[in-house]
């Protein structure tokens, strides 16, 4: 090598949203800097302001077609403070429970079977008209077919909860805006036990691969780092829907605990850089450099005491035990996660629907209103945060939001960088599949570009490979 | 009882004196569309989407008295293609964001685009107006970005409320609603009012505070049928 270059790749495919990879390599080919940018801009905290507060969920949960319930349920939870209401309804916090639980299993369900399995299942250096759900469905038809099912599973029961499958209405400030009908409850018990089979299938699936590739997935993009969620409060159960902030560092020894969500703010603090639209969150006593963490499927397998359902928790157990009871960081481990995670929706599920509560009809709980809101819940891909101010006349007058992707924003740059030297320092030629590779690492977050940037448009990935001068000399681009 | 007798579309419709065909055509179960009238409320003839051919002529079809015998033209591809073209108008006047409004399901605006197979958005350049919206009052709010000047909203304060709340301003394509005051907090407005109810403003711009999105989905109005079908049910074949 004697020039140093830029590789480039454009659009990142089978993740959602928008999003660049550029790789600089030095005058040697070795790879000097390597990020993931966000290059869209949406601007939701802005023109939420002046909106209804009512409107909040409905509006926001727009962010994302993939997971609006996260939005739809942080918001309200916001606005519940808003509204002055502390504890809802149990009918409402089980129909929204419900509803979440259904979001986190279809969104789990495409994302592994839909978006990564095809790595999995044909190589990552596999040609990449390969690496698709058709060709999954075409090698491995039940497969397939039980993947469709079970997201439609997960779908039906946000219908049933939402009135839609995708951006519907259920929740509204204070509780929610309909109970589940008998003749609903029992169509959704008639599939459980298929659920819950194949969601073991599935996770025996990730398991098995996993640990037959053991060194390969430790390897892989693994780094240590601290990790953040949502636990229980008081036994720091896993509790996808509600609790308290809790972060680790690697060891798993906690850097905070059981700290109310209202005070994230005294805790994380957002970095900008001016090469990405998504912000760098920290833990503020850590600082910018050390403070970075992780959230998702693993960072809460590595945050959570137990988890409350015993198929999963069983199953934690054992993924844990890759790295003997620790903190386990291979990014990979995410997808061993992200299926106990469906497991754990599966027996929620089951649980909720046997629950008559679901048939009750005190829905809306009221209180006297404040000026403040936040809301905080475990979106399949992470933490999510929705701050907001509404002033006397209802009006939203501020928004945050800290999403998933956004905490994981260092974690994914340290991913594609740690990829990058390993599969392209020093190679003559750099081959698509290398690039996968790359991709595969970014991929394991599940990341929502679009939430995270706040993005317009459709889907893509670009990498780049820039010279030391910055010109960029190697370009590679897939259409979305 | 009836005094005369006329047809509309091929159907003998009774008649009274005094009735418009709107009304006549009501009474037997015809539907024909319409935004800016309203049962209980005087006729005003604004939105034209009422506009059917009355021998041969183009006339509203709610201040149009019933005469004896005429031939009344009022479903067929022609009127249609018409009224949709008006009911794209109004969606490129307006900022008409269905999936965030909470009228959405029960909007008359945007059932009629439903009913009129209006599958696309408008085939003109939409105005993006930018008003602010005035949520002044304790229980009421109001997003003229969603407004269609039906005037329904006028009529009920004046003649129902004896009020006067709402009148319209400025003139031609710049006229619109306004409230009688700088806000709608300086007004005698209630929640109360016949004006206010869910019945009067077709779509999302008069907002009822804290009603929004408490009905689920699939229980709305225009959920299961379309517009008009309360009045086509009333027909006896």
């Amino acid at each position: 090598m004697s020039e140093p270059r830029l590789i480039e790749i454009s659009p990142v495919t089978r993740v959602e949203g928008h999003g660049k990879v550029t790789i600089h390599l030095d005058a040697d080919g070795a790879v000097d800097e390597a990020r993931l940018h966000i290059v869209e801009f949406r601007g939701f905290e802005r023109f939420i302001r002046g909106r209804l507060l009512w409107e909040v969920p409905v509006i926001v949960q727009r962010l994302c077609g993939i997971c609006p319930v996260s939005h739809h349920l942080a918001a309200a939870k916001a606005m519940d403070m808003i509204v002055g209401v502390d504890e809802l309804p149990p009918t409402a916090e089980k129909m929204r429970r419900l509803m979440h639980y259904g979001q986190v299993m279809q969104s789990h369900v495409l994302h592994f079977f839909h978006l990564a399995s095809p790595d999995l299942l044909f190589g990552f250096q596999a040609p990449a008209a390969k690496r698709n759900i058709f060709e999954v469905l075409a090698e491995h038809p039940e497969l397939g077919r039980r993947a469709i099912l079970m997201r439609k599973f997960g779908q039906d029961v946000i219908e049933a909860t939402a009135g839609k499958k995708i951006h519907g209405t259920g929740a509204i400030p204070g509780g929610i805006n309909r109970n589940l009908p008998v003749e609903t409850r029992d169509a959704l018990l008639e599939q459980i036990d298929d659920m819950e089979l194949w969601a073991q299938n599935g996770l025996a699936l990730i398991r098995d691969y996993t640990m037959k590739n053991l060194d390969m997935v430790k390897g892989f993009a693994a780094f240590a780092s601290s990790y953040m969620s949502l636990v229980r409060e008081g036994d720091g159960a896993l509790d996808l829907y509600h609790g308290n902030l809790r972060a680790v560092n690697s060891d798993g020894s906690a850097i905070f605990d059981q700290l109310d969500y209202e005070r994230y703010h005294e805790v994380l603090v957002e970095d900008v850089r001016s090469w990405s639209y998504m912000k760098f969150p920290f833990i503020d006593t850590l600082g910018p450099k050390d403070g970075w963490y992780r959230v998702g499927p693993l960072a809460r397998m590595n945050t959570v005491d137990f988890i409350d359902t015993p198929l999963a928790d069983a199953a934690r157990t054992e993924l844990l035990e890759t790295n003997h009871g620790m903190p386990q960081h291979a990014v990979l481990g995410n997808h061993w996660a992200r299926l106990i995670e469906v497991l754990h929706c599966v027996e929620k599920i089951r649980d909720l629907l046997h629950d008559p509560d679901l048939q009750g009809t005190d829905l809306v709980a009221t209180g006297t209103r404040r000026h403040d809101g936040i809301g905080v819940i475990e979106a399949p891909r992470g933490n999510l945060i929705h701050h907001y101010e509404v002033d006397e006349n209802d009006q939203v007058t501020y928004c945050n939001l800290i999403v998933s992707t956004t905490h994981n924003n260092e974690g994914l740059n340290r991913a594609v960088k740690a990829v990058a030297v390993r599969a392209l320092s020093h190679q003559p030629t750099i081959t698509e599949g290398m690039l996968n590779e790359v991709e595969v690492a970014i991929r394991a977050y599940d990341p929502c570009l679009s939430c995270a940037t706040h993005a317009l448009g459709q889907m893509p990935l670009k990498v780049e490979i820039v010279d030391a001068a910055g010109n960029v000399i190697h370009q590679r681009t897939r259409d979305a | 009882m009836s005094d005369f007798s006329f047809m509309i579309d091929g159907v003998e419709i009774p008649a009274c004196e005094g009735q418009t065909i709107l009304e006549a055509a009501d009474a037997a179960g015809i539907y024909i569309p319409r935004l800016c009238d309203h049962e209980g409320l005087r006729h005003q003839g604004s939105c034209r989407v009422c506009t059917v051919k009355a021998n041969g002529r183009s006339v509203a079809a709610c201040t149009q008295p019933a005469a004896p015998d005429i031939l009344v033209e009022n479903e067929n591809a022609h009127i249609n293609k018409l009224r949709r073209d008006l009911v794209e108008m109004l969606f490129h006047e307006g900022n008409h964001l269905c999936p965030i409004c909470e009228a959405s399901g029960n909007c008359e605006l945007q059932a009629m685009a439903y009913r009129l197979d209006m599958t696309e958005p408008t085939q003109f350049p939409y105005l993006e107006p930018c008003r602010a919206l005035d949520a002044s009052h304790p229980d009421i709010a109001l997003d003229t970005n969603r407004c269609i000047s039906c005037g329904r909203c006028i009529r009920a304060s004046q003649d129902v409320d004896g009020k006067g709340v709402f009148g319209y301003v400025g003139r031609g394509i710049h006229r619109r609603v306004s409230v009688n005051g700088d806000t709608l907090a300086d007004t005698d407005a209630e929640v109360t009012d016949f004006a206010i109810s869910s019945e009067v403003c077709p779509v999302g711009c008069i907002i009822r505070k804290r009603e929004g999105f408490t009905t689920p989905i699939g229980e709305r109005e225009f959920d299961k049928a379309l517009i008009g079908h309360d009045i086509e049910e009333k027909r006896d074949d």
